[in-house]
């Protein structure tokens, strides 16, 4: 199977196409909107962060915005900086420049002249950047070129039994074909570490998959919060979720059956060809997309119970549920319906074909259901963090 | 009518995907293969029941993995929940 994409001077090829208008901080949020709206084909998201943070944490910000700019469905970048923010233009140009060598433009604020001259400038460095972005052609590549998120999110009893199965099946093909796939939400495998941990390619991942479990209680517990506890919660309960194993393998299973060959901290550049790896996210649905897209992932692909509207600025993230009264009533949002796995019309092997059959329409352009309704919400995850 | 799924084929427990009423079938596919269990209990929809006797401290294993132990001995049909199953992750760990 093959798919058609962007080839970039970088080596690494995207599924979209697109200028960032990235916003180094807070401050100069509200100004990338204007000048993205000024510029088809170009996109941007609002940052919450970038300034006024302790160290660990803004390099969780920088880490978000570098991947950004180096994820392979952006054709260029322009950074537009206040000017007096933590997350200072040449940190930012220097974190992108480490990860990436596509085409750069930088727009201070304060330097332009305030905000309508810095708007002008960098309208027309997107325009042009759109321009040549524009004249570049696809071409035919493997699918060892795909690096697929998974997630899930308002996950109901049918996630477990369908919607992550069937992606499961879909990130084993993925592997198969000598592509990656990333497990995501730290949060999600408690109670079931030690399985996920059997599946270490070597013993350092095995140690590596205790490690961003430990870490993540260890940080919750200086804030007096017990992950555990409570946990399966009354109502997961009355649903028929009996350990904390239990529900953690539902989500689990959207890592299939594969060995886990790496675990990447929060948004760290993941490497092509790597066949299935763990990035150490929240389960918090934003934070954690955004993570796998600053990894370089081109595609997500998010399971939903109760279905969720998340989508994202630079990556199609494909929808699926296991829950046919939920995809009957959330189909303007919901891409695909897995539950004929529980009702025993499709097989799981027919539902992961499907399913990959829908990464590569999509990866070769097709609009999710997401990006057709313009969603491109996301959040960067923080050192007193989601869960 | 199929009332009822087991994921892996190692599954020892297989879930309601519809209410099933003490005294009617449990029906499920494992394998391609239909196979039908009366239920001993009611059991709630996405709740479980044994498709096999499961004596104290076995495992419970759904998805091909142990979700638990069992806590007193479970007879094929009956419900598998809190009552009769405990997590088991400490031993686990132990022997990591």
């Amino acid at each position: 199977m093959t798919f058609y994409g962007y080839k970039r001077p970088d080596g690494r090829v995207g599924v979209r196409n697109y200028v960032l208008i990235l916003p180094a901080s807070v401050c100069a949020s509200d100004t990338t909107r204007i000048i993205a709206q000024q510029v088809m084909g170009s996109v941007t998201f609002n940052n919450q962060q970038g300034c006024s943070q302790v160290a660990s944490d803004q390099q969780l910000t920088m880490d978000v915005m570098a991947g950004y700019a180096a994820n392979p469905n952006v054709y260029g970048t322009v950074v537009v900086s206040l000017g007096c923010e933590n997350c200072q233009m040449d940190l930012v140009v220097k974190a992108i420049q480490e990860r990436t060598n596509k085409p750069l433009k930088q727009v201070i604020i304060q330097e332009a002249g305030g905000t309508l001259k810095a708007v002008d400038m960098a309208v027309r460095y997107a325009k042009e950047m759109v321009a040549e972005a524009s004249l570049l052609q696809k071409e035919e590549f493997p699918l060892s070129e795909l690096i697929v998120g998974t997630e899930c999110g308002g996950s109901d009893p049918t996630s477990g039994l369908a919607a992550n199965p069937v992606i499961g099946e879909m990130s084993d093909r993925i592997v198969a074909a000598g592509g990656t796939s990333i497990l995501s939400e730290t949060t999600e495998f408690i109670g079931a570490e030690h399985i996920l941990a059997r599946r270490a390619a070597t013993p350092e991942v095995h140690d590596r998959i205790f490690e961003i479990v430990h870490r993540y209680e260890a940080a919750l517990r200086l804030v007096g919060e017990e992950v555990r506890e409570g946990n399966p919660s009354p109502g997961n309960k009355a649903g028929g979720i009996t350990t904390l194993e239990e529900k953690s393998l539902g989500c689990i299973h959207k890592g299939g059956h594969s060995p886990v060959n790496a675990v990447y901290d929060y948004a760290k550049q993941v490497e092509a060809k790597q066949g299935l790896v763990i990035m150490d996210t929240p389960g918090n649905d934003p934070s954690s997309v955004a993570a796998m897209v600053a990894g370089g992932a081109q595609v997500v692909v998010f399971s939903s119970g109760r279905g969720t509207p998340t989508g994202n600025p630079i990556a199609p993230v494909i929808k699926i549920t296991g829950n046919k009264l939920t995809f009957a009533k959330m189909e303007d949002n919901i891409d695909l319906d897995a539950s004929p796995l529980i009702y025993g019309t499709k097989t799981l092997e027919e539902l992961g074909g499907d399913l990959l059959n829908m990464v590569v329409e999509t990866a070769c352009g097709k609009q999710t259901k997401a990006e057709s309704l313009g969603f491109t919400e996301m959040a960067i995850a923080r050192v007193c963090n989601y869960v | 009518m199929r009332n009822a799924m087991i994921i892996d084929a190692k599954d020892n427990v297989a879930v309601a995907i519809e209410p099933i009423a003490k005294g009617d079938n449990a029906v499920y596919v494992c394998e391609g293969r239909e196979v039908s269990l009366p239920a001993l209990e009611d059991i709630t929809i996405y709740h479980k029941l044994a498709t096999r006797d499961i004596a104290k401290g076995e495992p419970v294993v759904k998805y091909g993995e142990h979700i638990g132990v069992a806590s007193s001995d479970i007879k094929a049909g009956e419900h598998v929940h809190v009552h009769n199953v405990e997590g088991h992750r400490e031993d686990l760990e132990a022997k990591e």
